[in-house]
């Protein structure tokens, strides 16, 4: 038999034992032998155990910790959970919906079109799987220096991936992250979560019950290409750009993928199967032995009946295949008839490929009959490996101060001279901050004749065709305070992806998460692990929400070290009205502009920080989670009531960006071509401590809101019975101010905030700075700035 | 009785759905078609949505045109049926020679998808006698290959044969979009062209998608003139027709 992980750049001794080749360690390999009675397992078995007991596949370092998660029960609508191919929660009307984040990040480093497309087609297949058509796509991106060729290389590939597949396959992408940290330099993350809706009647298990059953594999053919990609990519770290390992990296078909799905559906509506499981890592493997030990039921599969792609494939190059665009299928004997029409109408090839057996065995028989593998399907699956790893956090917690940045960094700014305008206008303009239109446009985001909210501001919002409802999803992570405290990192993640849920008037029904991490044979990256885990779990119970699902992945390293913990969150939840949605842009000149929630102080991690090269050792800014939970309460309850022209969550750049961002979207203008100038504002900002926390810090659980004047008293009462601080700061299309000269025509829009109080101006003064008194900038300047940013920080032609 | 409009559905077409949901909003009764139908079930107009036809492998639309439903739909075309190709519809029209010119890939190279605004060069057509005054439709694209293209003689011909159905338009003035570089034409077509009609004024496409912007919730409702127009149309020369077999029987 050959060398699975043949590693031609890394010279591994070839007299090494082949266990050790595959990725497996003696431990390891002693551990197998007791799952087997006490022998040795022959070539074709230890293949398979080396991707099933990869990182990827068994989840052998987080199985521990992901216990920890809460869960959610039956009376959060939860209808199945983590364990399942993807969450799915009740909604109501006899509907459910399917939603769950997977990373692709190894293979879209070695190869980033046939990653991320692999990776949509995979986080696809999970979702209609379950019985649910697939509705929505969001990916979540991060890239390393925008300015690195390398970068710019990534970026394109694995944007042409997600929009090549997404939009052959019809399914619309309505939202993600696109994010630059120079610890993803090395390594890239492609997490993309996909949403599916189903009748309840129609939710299918990955699980093979009924002795006898037919075994059926169906979809495209399997080949040599993606062989070994849970254990070679997902599960060790690399070096960039290992060429070696492309033929690891599996090859997407939308076409494939679309027919799979009709196919499937098509399969589930007719009541055609029993059991459905799609293929990815692991390949064959995995689908068989998952579905076997999910049913407590064994397997025994004839090789020779899988149709391949080519001759003279090893046994063990079929079982592992990850060639993709595959589904088996469990069908009970006299629906075969039927299945192999419904595959065959979709020019699927369709194969009986085993049964189903009483043994608990997953068995694989070769041409001759003669019996090439035996184990149990459980040793394969719920009991695989699981490490108790070594945590222990750093010696040295907090980033020491660069070389050459101010030491007081608290409250740097706006003074040496600074305008806060012009911070304003640089942040807006900053590569994380500015518009994401040049990467979302080459994604179909309206196919399905749902979308509500495509990409671009805020929470994506799709309504449930046939009913009033609609579907509210949003991802985000915070990898900057992660870096600085994994913990906070995580909780900070899931505060903001739930209150971009709930600041359009949704009740977040659950969490899907994707957390990458390091190394965690490494005790500081496990430690990270760890603390990224308890973070996701205390947000979530502080704020009732279930997490039904997600992934892990690990050795998220490169040469140039290990990437900012990522506790990457999606969030979907559901709108009653979803004519009653509430958008974060001004609606209407002469609305009140009110803030809930209070600035707390902490710069570290903030877009500004970074921009200002301000050291981190202030840390970031905490979180009080009931605090968070009150916030996110009382915006639905103000949305509820019909008190909210508008709502914008205070997150990356600070409350000054919000209210650009409010301006510049204001009507939703902001995603038209050549949309109007949008509506200015007059703020009067209280300034407790200093004007940059104020302005530009991120410290979370604030909201921007609009309503209309005769509104306010009901959302000041509100607020207070929430127990909230509430401030009416100012008016949208403001234009009069003590510090603007009154020109005699109407000045064009802009956004003005005047800063009053303790920490402001005054205080600046005597410190003998020149602090502009106000901030002043015209929305056709943020606009500028906003618009084009992105493309300037690729060095993308205008198109 | 609505009127039967024929949804055609290749493997791999996606804009099925939104045509499904924009007949429906339009009060007619969409009967699916499978592409290897090769009759087109008595429908009174036949609709040939987006998506990618047979995965449009080669080229968009190329594949398609020989398939068996499309061999129906030419002769129902040629004896004077109403047909409506959108986005890959329209590439498979134009590939079928059912339309004229061709529809190249993006100038931008790469592939778009924003709302754009487009206006009706005529409005006493099968497809547009119900948008009334000329003014900016507002719609989503969603393409690699949009860019329409034709060689000069052609592009004159066209427009003074008044086959140029559709243009891009700037959404705030309805000023005709330039070529390349012009906010306002996604694609790079030429002279602005965003949809044609053939001579007999029976079979039309475009690029934008009138079907997904025919409710105010999602964004736009204004492609709903064109799918109305196609449908009333549709049910009036069925009607037609209905009355000439009834006295031609008398």
């Amino acid at each position: 038999m050959t060398v699975v992980a043949e590693r031609p750049g890394t010279s591994q001794p070839t007299t090494d034992a082949l266990h050790r080749r595959l990725g497996l360690t003696d431990e390891e390999l002693a551990a197998i032998r007791d799952r087997l009675s006490g022998r040795d397992p022959n070539e074709l078995e230890l293949a398979m155990f080396s991707v099933m007991w990869s990182e990827h596949c068994s989840y052998k370092s987080s199985r521990p910790l992901l216990r920890t998660l809460p869960t959610g029960t039956a009376a959060d609508g939860v209808v199945a959970g983590p364990g399942e191919n993807a969450g799915v929660i009740s909604i109501g009307d006899g509907l459910a919906v399917a939603f769950k984040i997977e990373s692709h990040n190894h293979p879209s480093a070695v190869e980033p079109t046939q990653g991320a497309a692999t990776g949509v087609g995979g986080i696809l297949r999970d979702i209609f799987t379950m019985g649910a058509r697939p509705i929505a796509v969001l990916d979540a991106l991060r890239f390393g220096d925008p300015a690195d060729p390398r970068t710019r290389h990534l970026v394109d590939g694995v944007v042409k991936g997600v929009g090549g597949y997404g939009n052959c396959v019809g399914v619309p992408t309505i939202g993600g992250e696109l994010v630059f940290d120079p610890s993803y330099g090395g390594n890239p993350l492609v997490n993309v979560m996909a949403i599916g809706l189903l009748d309840e009647r129609d939710l299918t298990r990955a699980a093979a019950p009924g002795l006898g059953n037919h075994v059926v594999l169906f979809g495209s053919t399997t080949g040599r290409d993606g062989i070994g990609g849970a254990s070679v990519l997902a599960s060790a770290t690399f070096a960039d750009a290992d060429a070696s390992k492309r033929p690891s990296v599996q090859v997407g078909d939308p076409f494939a993928e679309k027919l799979l799905i009709e196919a499937s559906l098509e399969l589930i509506r007719n009541g055609l199967v029993v059991g459905l499981q799609d293929l990815g890592a692991g390949g064959i493997t995995c689908a068989t032995s998952e579905t076997a030990d999910r049913a407590g039921t064994g397997m025994r599969i004839e090789l020779a009946a899988i149709p391949r792609r080519e001759p003279g494939m090893e046994p063990f190059e079929v079982m592992i295949s990850e060639s993709q665009e595959r589904m088996l299928a469990i069908v009970e004997p006299d629906r075969w008839d039927a299945v192999r029409a419904v595959c065959e109408r979709w020019g699927l090839p369709v194969a009986l490929i085993g049964r189903v057996t009483a043994d608990g065995d997953l068995t694989v028989v070769g041409d001759d009959g003669a019996e090439l593998a035996r184990i149990p399907a459980a040793a394969l699956t719920s009991d695989a490996i699981v490490h108790e790893r070594v945590a222990s956090p750093p010696v040295r917690r907090r980033a020491a101060p660069a070389p050459g940045a101010p030491a007081t960094a608290s409250d740097g700014l706006p003074e040496r001279g600074m305008d806060p305008g012009a911070v304003l206008v640089a942040l807006l303009g900053s590569a994380n901050l500015a518009s994401r239109r040049a990467v979302f446009e080459q994604y179909d985001s309206t196919v399905q004749a749902n979308t509500v909210e495509g990409p671009g501001h805020g929470a994506a919002v799709i309504r449930i065709k046939g009913t009033t409802k609609g579907l509210v999803a949003a991802t985000d992570a915070n990898q900057s305070v992660g870096a600085l405290d994994p913990w906070l990192g995580a909780v900070l993640s899931v505060a903001e992806a739930t209150r971009n849920v709930a600041i359009t008037g949704a009740r977040p029904l659950g969490v899907t998460n994707c957390l990458n991490y390091g190394d965690p044979t490494r005790p500081e990256a496990f430690w990270q692990l760890a603390e990224g885990v308890r973070g996701v779990g205390d947000a979530c119970r502080a704020l009732g929400v279930p997490v039904t699902g997600g992934n892990v992945s690990l050795y998220n390293e490169s040469p140039g070290g290990a990437i900012a913990p990522t506790a990457e969150i999606g969030v979907v939840g559901l709108l009653d009205d979803v004519a009653a949605l509430v958008r974060p842009g001004w609606r209407a000149s002469g609305d009140r502009i009110l803030i809930v929630g209070e600035a707390t102080p902490g710069l570290a991690g903030s877009a500004y920080a970074d921009l200002a090269g301000l050291a981190a050792e202030d840390g970031p800014p905490s979180i009080d989670l009931e605090q968070e939970r009150r916030v996110q309460a009382f915006v639905r309850a103000a949305a509820g009531r019909g008190l909210l022209a508008s709502a914008q969550d205070v997150s990356g750049g600070g409350l000054a960006v919000a209210l650009a961002e409010c301006c510049l979207w204001a009507d939703g203008t902001g995603s038209a071509p050549s949309g109007s100038a949008g509506l200015g504002a007059l703020v009067r900002l209280p300034v407790a401590s200093s004007p940059a926390v104020d302005l530009f810090g991120e410290s979370p659980s604030r909201v921007v809101m609009s309503a209309a004047r005769r509104h306010v008293p009901a959302l000041v009462l509100l607020a207070r019975q929430h127990g909230l601080p509430i401030e009416d700061v100012g008016e949208v299309g403001g234009i009069g101010t003590s510090v603007v000269d009154e020109d005699a025509d109407a000045p064009p829009p802009r956004l003005v905030v005047e800063l009053h109080g303790a920490g402001a101006t005054g205080a600046a003064e005597d410190r003998g700075s020149r602090v502009a008194d106000a901030l002043i900038v015209g929305l056709d300047e943020l606009r500028h700035a906003w618009d084009g940013g992105l493309e300037r920080a690729l060095g993308w032609e205008r198109r | 009785m609505s009127v039967r409009i024929g949804v055609v559905i290749f493997p791999g077409s996606n804009r099925d759905v939104d045509a499904l949901n924009a007949l429906d909003v339009s009060g007619a009764q969409a009967v699916p078609l499978w592409h290897e139908q090769a009759s087109l079930d008595s429908v009174a107009g036949v609709l040939i949505p987006g998506g990618f036809a047979y995965g449009d492998y080669l080229r968009a639309g190329v594949i398609a045109r020989f398939s068996p439903i499309m061999r129906a739909v030419a002769g129902f075309a040629a004896d004077g049926g109403l047909v409506l190709g959108i986005c890959n519809g329209f590439q498979v029209l134009t590939e079928a020679h059912l339309l004229p010119g061709a529809l190249l890939r993006n100038r931008g190279l790469r592939f778009v998808s924003r709302e754009v605004a487009i206006a009706a060069e005529r409005t006493d057509t099968a497809f547009s006698h119900r948008l009334g005054e000329r003014r900016p439709l507002r719609m989503p694209v969603a393409h690699g290959e949009g860019c329409f293209f034709a060689d000069e003689a052609t592009l004159d011909q066209l427009e003074a044969d008044g086959q140029v159905l559709f243009r891009y338009v700037d959404p705030a003035t309805g000023a005709t979009a330039g070529g390349e570089g012009d906010a306002a034409n996604p694609n790079g077509s030429l002279r602005g062209i965003a949809g044609v009609i053939n001579r007999d004024g029976n079979v039309a496409g475009l690029m934008p998608h009138p079907e997904t912007a025919v409710e105010t919730i999602l964004g736009s409702a204004d492609g709903l003139g064109i799918i109305s127009s196609f449908v009333t149309s549709a049910a009036e020369r069925e009607q037609a027709a209905g009355a000439a077999l009834v006295s031609a029987a008398r």
